[in-house]
């Protein structure tokens, strides 16, 4: 069978980490970045003694989530201990919630091609993060232990995703949300989002699911579709040949464009769950739940959905929504100008995007050009004020400038002459200077109206109100 | 004046430096002394810490010539079990694979202990991770028991209760995950209580069974193990399984005499395998509670057989858990030649663990193992609950439950080494009240004829230590057992 007669089945789990002060259950910083082992504490490096307390503010971000995706939230669970020998791993387990997750349910909403997906959540639990090894080229390792105890949420799938770009857009949306809620920042770079996608293929039509491989060590975007691309190629060839798909944990390596099965030794791992003993059972009650619903922000698929109804295109509107500062930034444009949605999502999208390497900083206070300000110049050049042509260069100066486009159109005699002598005057030389244009056009070639409106607005170096010269040229030619 | 801190309480030592009758300086040196010259045979200190003891003594007295307040244990020299963490003093559990470690921070308990002006003369000899009811499984020695030196001194917390007995120190700190205060109170003729769970902060307790582990107090006195627990016991942030509500006025329970109430007598405490000696024993000071005003209640806490299979089943999967972190990677011993990561954790825990922590680590990692957690460790947490409804039942139709410590005086060292499952018959009576959580005292109820302590228990609901105190304020009184001494080993 071609790679096409297959369907592809695939589940992701995707860990975010919680943009906590303090890490989950201790005081130290979660902050990343810091010189090695800065960020430590007995808790964390599983010191003798050293007893977890849990963070309410990461239950408070793991909540949110969860809310956020409809999951139902246990009133009750637990965290429990999975058991394995790693040195980033100080306590010999990591706590973490096996079968009483804090979130059951749920599905994640965004936009695959313009449609609509839903991918349901099997669960969200929360647990702690291990350090990291250092490997010195010497041969010598390090443990860097900032990491050890930064908050966790674990978010498992169910295997709705059916091709490398759904489980793509799927992680984005993931991304999306959780800078949404403000609970991660959802960099995959730093690690602060981590993804292992479950891959199987069954004949198009067949209901039962093949047998799967999970993928490890995607940890960007492009390295999720890649690997999930090949992940399907490889096990289409091997149900061709008609071999069996061995269970196994497989290691994605970008460099190669390849995985390898992890060694079993590595994955050989028999957890030992059982209930943390030293965490009472976490109570999440209808009084939490309700603060944390009221802390909820709009959510990106309700924007979208309503930028739509504002007559934006699906383009612009994904666009917009992709963060939460630019949608922000859109709504407290439009709020200023609110006859021109599109227009000001032009001028968004267009100029003010192109002039920032990360579209949250739209957020910052010192933004150079605030809504406030891109709307006062969508107003101007709406009410022809200045030209689209004017306008942009306008715009140009107040991102330079840090100034209103009042302010540069008062000071400089930047806006438009509406003049009509100086306009006509203007049309007159222009026709003067084409005759045959001149004749062509009286000779019934009507296109040539655009060629002469065109150098007059040369002539007044685009100050011209494009309507008048309009108005004038037709009178003179007439 | 410097008293004779032999047989000294350490409720009245404190009220002699407060009312500056004499100086902690001096009972520091006198105790020091004893240390010195008694504790090779005894084998009960870890580490001395003379410099530390000497300043903090010096402290406390200039307070006192200045008229400041010195806490409740103003000046009195302790010694800490070793199983409590003390910042930049060395504490191993009794293992060597903690040999060398300097603990960054400080356990509440020890902390609190410091807070209330007392005077920590050093470490005691315990059981390896706690691991033992003989003392004979320290890393570093057995504990001889004052008196009988060839006999234990009860374990884990063995060091700590022969150390009370030879009046080594005035009070020690030790901790019970199954008897592991009470055994060693009884068979060294002092008084240890376990407090309810959660009642004293585990936070820097190096933990063995995070679900059974209680810290208390072991005093020579029952008011003196009440001043002790008064000190460290109430909420501590530090532990999520610690109490919110404060701590009870347990002195004064001591005096609050026994009128009116209802001790329950289990049959269950009083079968087959006990001592006569120990049964003729516990049966006099049960009639002479009676005398004292109390009703006797026969009571059955029916899932007493139990106690023992599901303690070992629980205690053993929590310590194959606690015990992963010693992987020699960032504290404590690290073998000296690994090829390998598997090498390297292989090597260090088979040369850092004793026989006693690897059995339980071994059985612990089988009763956690995919698959069987139902059968094992979830069926033990389900008779756990049975076993905690016993308790709970019988508090209905009484205040406390009266009975023998331990089925047996002091066994000889060595005598039980060869047998583990006879070993872990000496927690018969006192696994079940860590089960349940509920708080627990033994104190002495006399001698046998050659000469060896016999403990009575007293078990109180949860949170009922004053009623518990209350009985034993109220034995004690009438009795002189308490009084009795140890000679000093020559």
């Amino acid at each position: 069978m071609s790679k096409e007669e297959y369907e592809a089945v695939i589940g992701l789990e995707v860990h975010v980490q919680l943009a906590t002060r303090t890490k989950i259950f201790s005081t130290s910083s979660a902050a990343f970045g810091a010189e090695p082992n800065a960020h430590t504490d007995p808790v964390c490096l599983g010191l003798p003694g050293a007893l977890p307390v849990l963070n309410r503010e990461a239950v408070d971000a793991a909540v949110r989530l969860g809310l956020a995706v409809g999951s139902h939230i246990r009133p009750r669970c637990r965290f429990a201990r999975k058991h394995y020998f790693y040195p980033d791993l100080p306590k010999g387990f990591q706590i973490s919630q096996y079968d009483e997750p804090l979130c059951e349910g749920g599905a994640v909403t965004f936009r695959l091609n313009g449609e609509i997906r839903h991918v349901r959540l099997t669960r969200i639990h929360m647990e702690d993060d291990a350090g990291k090894n250092v490997h010195h080229p010497s041969g010598v390792s390090f443990v860097d232990y900032n990491r050890a105890g930064v908050p966790l949420c674990e978010i498992v799938s169910e295997p709705d995703i059916r091709s490398a770009e759904e489980a793509a857009e799927y992680l984005r949306a993931i991304r999306t949300l959780v800078r949404y809620l403000g609970i991660s920042d959802g960099n995959m770079e730093e690690g602060s989002l981590r993804c292992d996608a479950n891959v199987s293929l069954r004949p198009r039509g067949e209901s039962k699911l093949g047998t799967k491989a999970e993928l490890k060590n995607i940890n960007s975007f492009k390295h999720v579709r890649d690997a999930i691309e090949h992940e399907i190629g490889r096990q289409a060839i091997l149900l061709d040949r008609g071999e069996a798909i061995v269970q196994e944990t497989r290691l994605w390596d970008p460099d190669r464009g390849l995985s390898a099965p992890m060694r079993s030794k590595e994955e050989a791992h028999d957890y030992r769950y059982f209930p943390e003993p030293d965490l009472p059972p976490l109570v999440v009650d209808e009084a939490w739940l309700g603060r944390a619903r009221l802390a909820l922000p709009e959510l990106p698929e309700a924007r979208h959905a309503r930028f739509l109804a504002l007559g934006l295109s699906g383009q612009d509107a994904s666009v917009l929504v992709s963060e939460r500062q630019i949608g922000d930034y859109f709504d407290a444009a439009l709020a200023a100008a609110p006859t021109y949605p599109k227009k000001i999502a032009n001028w968004l999208i267009n100029e003010v995007l192109g002039r920032v390497d990360d579209a949250r900083k739209l957020g910052n206070k010192d933004v150079p050009v605030p809504p406030a300000a891109l709307a006062e110049l969508v107003d101007l050049v709406e009410q022809g004020t200045l030209s689209g042509k004017l306008g942009k260069d306008v715009f140009a100066r107040m991102w330079q400038e840090r100034r209103h486009a009042g302010e540069i159109v008062a000071a400089e005699s930047v806006s438009l002459v509406s003049d009509t002598a100086v306009i006509e005057e203007a049309c007159r030389r222009v026709l003067e200077r084409s005759p045959d244009e001149v004749a062509r056009y009286r000779g019934g070639n009507a296109k040539l109206l655009g060629f002469f409106v065109g150098n007059v607005m040369k002539e007044t170096g685009s100050k011209a109100n494009p309507k008048t010269v309009n108005e004038i040229l037709r009178k003179l030619l007439g | 004046m410097v008293p004779e801190v032999r047989g000294a309480s350490l409720v009245e030592l404190a009220a002699g430096v407060a009312a500056k009758k004499w100086r902690s300086r001096d009972l520091v040196e006198a105790y020091l002394e004893r240390i010195a010259s008694l504790d090779k045979k005894l084998g009960c200190f870890l580490l001395v810490d003379g410099q530390g003891a000497r300043r903090a003594a010096d402290g406390v007295d200039k307070k006192v010539a200045a008229g400041e307040a010195v806490g409740p244990l103003g000046g009195v020299p302790v010694g800490l079990k070793d199983i409590f963490v003390t910042r930049g003093i060395e504490t191993t559990a009794g293992s060597k694979i903690l040999k060398g470690f300097l603990p960054p921070y400080e356990s509440t308990a020890s902390g609190r202990l410091a807070a209330a002006g007392a005077i920590s003369l050093g470490k005691i000899n315990m059981d390896e991770f706690a691991m033992g009811s003989s003392n004979e499984n320290s890393a570093y020695g057995p504990v001889h028991n004052p008196w009988d030196l060839e006999r234990v001194p009860g374990g884990s917390s063995g060091g700590s209760a022969a150390a009370v007995a030879a009046s080594l120190c005035a009070g020690t700190l030790g901790t019970d995950t199954g008897g592991s205060i009470r055994q060693p109170a009884s068979l060294c003729g002092v008084v240890g209580i376990k407090p309810t769970y959660g009642r004293v902060s585990r936070h820097g307790v190096i933990a063995f069974a995070s679900s059974l582990d209680h810290p208390g107090p072991f005093g020579r006195t029952v008011e003196d193990a009440a001043a002790l627990l008064e000190a460290i016991a109430g909420h501590d942030p530090m532990d999520s399984t610690s109490i919110p509500q404060p701590a009870g006025a347990y002195r004064k329970a001591c005096k609050a005499g026994l009128a009116g109430m209802r001790l329950g007598v289990p049959r269950e405490y009083f079968q087959a395998g006990m001592d006569a000696e120990v049964e003729a024993a516990v049966r006099t000071a049960l009639d002479e509670l009676g005398r004292a005003g109390a009703t006797l209640v026969p009571i059955s806490l029916p899932h007493t057989p139990y106690a023992i299979a599901t303690y070992y089943l629980i205690c053993t999967a929590e310590a194959s858990s606690n015990l992963a972190r010693y992987d020699g990677v960032r504290f404590g011993h690290r073998t000296t030649s690994a090829g390998s990561l598997e090498e390297l954790y292989a090597k260090t825990r088979g040369e850092g663990f004793g026989a006693e922590p690897k059995r339980r680590i071994i059985l612990g990692t089988y009763v956690l193992r995919a698959g069987y957690y139902e059968a094992y460790y979830g069926k033990a947490l389900r008779v756990r609950r049975l076993i905690a409804n016993d308790f709970a039942a019988a508090f209905a139709a009484c205040d406390v439950l009266v009975t023998p410590t331990s089925p047996t005086p002091a066994f000889k060292i060595g005598e039980r080494v060869a047998d583990p499952l006879q070993m872990y018959l000496a927690d018969i009576y006192t696994v079940a009240p860590p089960l349940a959580g509920v708080p627990a005292l033994s104190q002495c109820c006399g001698f046998t004829k050659s000469g060896l302590p016999i403990g009575l228990q007293t078990i109180g609901p949860p949170l009922g230590e004053e009623a518990v105190f209350r009985v034993a304020g109220a034995y004690e009184a009438r009795t002189d057992w308490h009084k009795r001494l140890p000679q000093d080993p020559s």
